[in-house]
């Protein structure tokens, strides 16, 4: 058959996503605390192409605040959960490289049958290889793993002149450690390389203890730190005077293969929130049962399923749908241990103080700071709690940056929506160092976030 | 199951072939560009169990010239595949396709007149050897001429009376002709467009396709519902199609 020519370029009608959507309309996009702005993602498997004209990258959005949101004036930003490819695998090394949109459900689907592990896993699975690096995400093995970013041994990057560069520690070793934590702003994060590890089961040896303040949670949480690899908690944030700060503490291992159950954990259904909260779903008298129910659940020692104990809220299909219409905000922030044994206490005390309700409260410890020059976590305690957005949410986050900052703290930028720029940059004494690097690769600053426009003073 | 999967790079050809790869079927993909035909082999190969080594070669629906030597190089690769999979194609809106003469051209050209001459090399080989199956996608946009897909939907429609004819004239002789219609599924092709009610995921497609391709199914539709929605669109009366929008 003698065909009619084919024009090359006219078969590519693949042309760059992020031109191909301009007739689409700009919708709106939030973060997981579903703070809305005009935008929209763009996504294709190809994200070297998909790249080349993007400010800014964004994985499965589950960043909390408007960390993956695109700047004002930018509707566009480059959805990269289409590029997830696993590109090798070395048994031997346990060396695991990828494309940065592939998550980290999909990548443990394959693996963790298979008896290998994330060396560090953040609370759930809904994250991508690229915004694990980004966040530099830290786990319940913190103290004994460090953060996500130590595991990593290379990333192929587009930086802002348009090249593609392989940094390692070794290669570029100033962008490899800017951007490990440093929330995209450096470049687009093309592929990552991390070491996995070999684990002895798929199930979880877990004991759990009801702690009765924040004391003793605080005494048993040091003590447990020394011989389990994995520990955090939840405490009642509604509870006060000697009762402050009780909650359940829990402590867990791999099993080990005589202990564990035949075969594979099955995975649990996901029942979801079928709609958008009402505002006034969430009251005081809602968070005080919640968190009064929640303190007598059961506890005890045995083998428990991974599942529940790593990603409890991967259990429940957007479960961001309970703060309401107004969305919600995550506060974490992490005191040093030169704060003091006290300062998780005093923190209980401001925030009971200021009237911030939250249904979970996660405390966990963490081990040395890592290498990532805006990494989180440091020697100290971490606190998390989900705050519904309203009216006054805005002064709580100040009164609680203001009375971090007095004990050397910091916030976490991944779950950061409302942090002003100066309270920023007065717990963060490594962001000048960062913001060399960021300049050097990226003298315009072409790569921005809604969130660095807000809190690190980028040009619109 | 020994497949050739042509379109394995992208969309729902992807979505295929990791689910075959993990439950250990060979595969030999086929596609147009080296490098991401080595990128989406690697991906096949660490999911298959014991990461058996997945080959590939380059193959164009554009170049009909190149079929034998891709299905030559796939024969070797596998010992003789037994299944071969067509999820490659060309997409186009009806605006951007009314606007772009060679566009046009070329989508109708890939999508009906070579994807019909890549299967009858396929076709060929498979009933030398006595059976196989013939696993094409086609699309709903066949189904029924509609406002928005003429020109798409046109491509598809002779592409699916293809494999019925196929399937009607040669599954005695053993040959299994699948031919799969997805609704509108969220990949990269339909990336900018509006989804309409009931689109589906690229995953839930390929479980559906793997099981019809087990099964010998000649037609499926996926995700399910597009059974349901284009039984409904195929009774409604003309003067009715004419004045809806979809």
């Amino acid at each position: 058959m003698d065909a009619p020519p084919v024009p090359p370029d006219a078969l590519d009608n693949r042309e760059s996503a992020l031109q191909r959507s301009n007739t689409a309309d700009v919708g709106e996009i939030g973060g997981w605390g579903r703070v809305m702005v005009p935008g929209r993602e763009v996504r294709d498997e190809n994200l070297e192409r998909l790249t080349e004209d993007a400010v800014l990258c964004r994985g499965l959005g589950r960043s909390y605040g408007d960390s993956s949101l695109p700047p004002p004036g930018v509707s566009d930003v480059a959805g990269t959960t289409l590029a997830d490819r696993i590109l090798s695998f070395d048994p031997e090394t346990l060396a695991l490289r990828a494309e940065a949109g592939l998550s980290l459900r999909a990548l443990l689907r394959v693996f963790f049958p298979r008896g290998y592990f994330v060396p560090v896993t953040p609370g759930t699975t809904f994250v991508t290889l690229g915004g694990m690096v980004a966040s530099d995400v830290h786990g319940k093995n913190h103290h004994c793993a460090g953060t996500f970013g130590e595991h990593v041994t290379a990333l192929k990057m587009r930086v802002a002149d348009g090249r593609i560069v392989e940094c390692t520690p070794q290669q570029h070793p100033d962008l490899f450690w800017a951007t490990i934590g440093g929330m995209g702003l450096t470049g687009h994060i093309l592929e990552v390389e991390f070491t996995m590890v070999k684990i002895p089961s798929p199930w979880i040896y877990m004991e759990s203890e009801r702690v009765p303040n924040i004391d003793a949670y605080m005494t048993g949480l040091a003590e447990a730190a020394q011989t389990w690899p994995m520990t955090m908690g939840w405490i009642d944030v509604l509870s006060s005077g000697d009762q402050l700060g009780r909650g359940i503490l829990m402590r867990g291992r791999w099993a080990e293969p005589d202990e564990a159950p035949e075969g594979f954990p099955e995975p649990k259904s996901r029942p979801g929130v079928p709609f958008v909260f009402p505002q006034f779903a969430l009251n005081p008298l809602s968070v005080k049962l919640f968190n009064a129910a929640y303190y007598r659940k059961p506890v005890g020692a045995g083998i428990t399923h991974p599942e529940p104990f790593f990603w409890p809220l991967d259990a429940i299909h957007d479960w961001n749908r309970i703060y309401g219409p107004r969305g919600f905000t995550q506060y974490q922030c992490v005191l040093p241990k030169a704060a003091g044994k006290d300062a998780a206490r005093r923190f209980l005390e401001v925030l009971s103080r200021l009237g911030g309700a939250s249904f979970l409260c996660v405390i966990k410890d963490c081990g040395a700071q890592g290498r990532g020059m805006l990494s989180f976590p440091m020697d100290g305690i971490s606190i998390a709690l989900d705050i519904p957005v309203r009216d006054d949410t805005q002064q709580l986050v100040d009164a609680l940056n203001e009375h971090i900052i007095g004990d050397g703290g910091r916030i976490y930028l991944t779950k950061d929506n409302f942090t002003r720029p100066e309270h920023f940059a007065a717990m963060e004494p490594r962001l000048e160092a960062f913001m060399e690097v960021r300049r050097r690769w990226d003298p315009q600053l072409r790569f921005r976030s809604a969130q660095s426009v807000r809190m690190l003073g980028d040009p619109q | 199951m020994k497949a050739v999967i042509l379109g394995a790079t992208k969309g729902m050809g992807r979505a295929l072939a990791r689910q075959a790869a993990a439950r250990g079927d060979a595969l030999f993909l086929l596609g147009r560009n080296t490098s991401d035909l080595e990128r989406s082999a690697a991906d096949c190969t660490a999911r298959t169990p014991g990461q058996v080594k997945v080959g590939f070669a380059t193959c164009d629906l554009a170049d009909p010239d190149g079929f034998d030597a891709a299905l030559d190089a796939a024969d070797e690769a596998l010992g003789g595949f037994d299944t071969v999979i067509v999820t490659a194609g060309m997409f186009g809106t009806q605006e951007q396709l009314e606007a772009d003469l060679d566009r046009l051209r070329a989508l109708l050209t890939v999508n009906f007149a070579h994807t019909v001459l890549f299967c009858e090399a396929a076709r060929a080989r498979l009933m030398a050897r006595g059976s196989g199956t013939l696993c094409v996608f086609s699309s709903v946009a066949g189904d029924r001429g509609r406002k928005p897909v003429v020109l798409y939907g046109a491509s598809k429609a002779g592409l699916s009376a293809y494999l019925e004819g196929l399937d009607h004239r040669y599954r005695a002789a053993g040959l299994v002709t699948v031919c799969v219609k997805p609704g509108f599924v969220r990949t990269s092709m339909t990336e900018g467009l509006t989804p309409p009610p009931f689109a589906g995921e690229p995953d839930t497609v390929a479980s559906r396709v793997l099981a019809a391709v087990d099964r010998g199914k000649p037609v499926v539709y996926a995700p399910w519902i597009w059974a349901w929605v284009m039984w409904v669109i195929r009774l409604l009366p003309r003067f009715v199609m004419r004045k809806v929008g979809f």
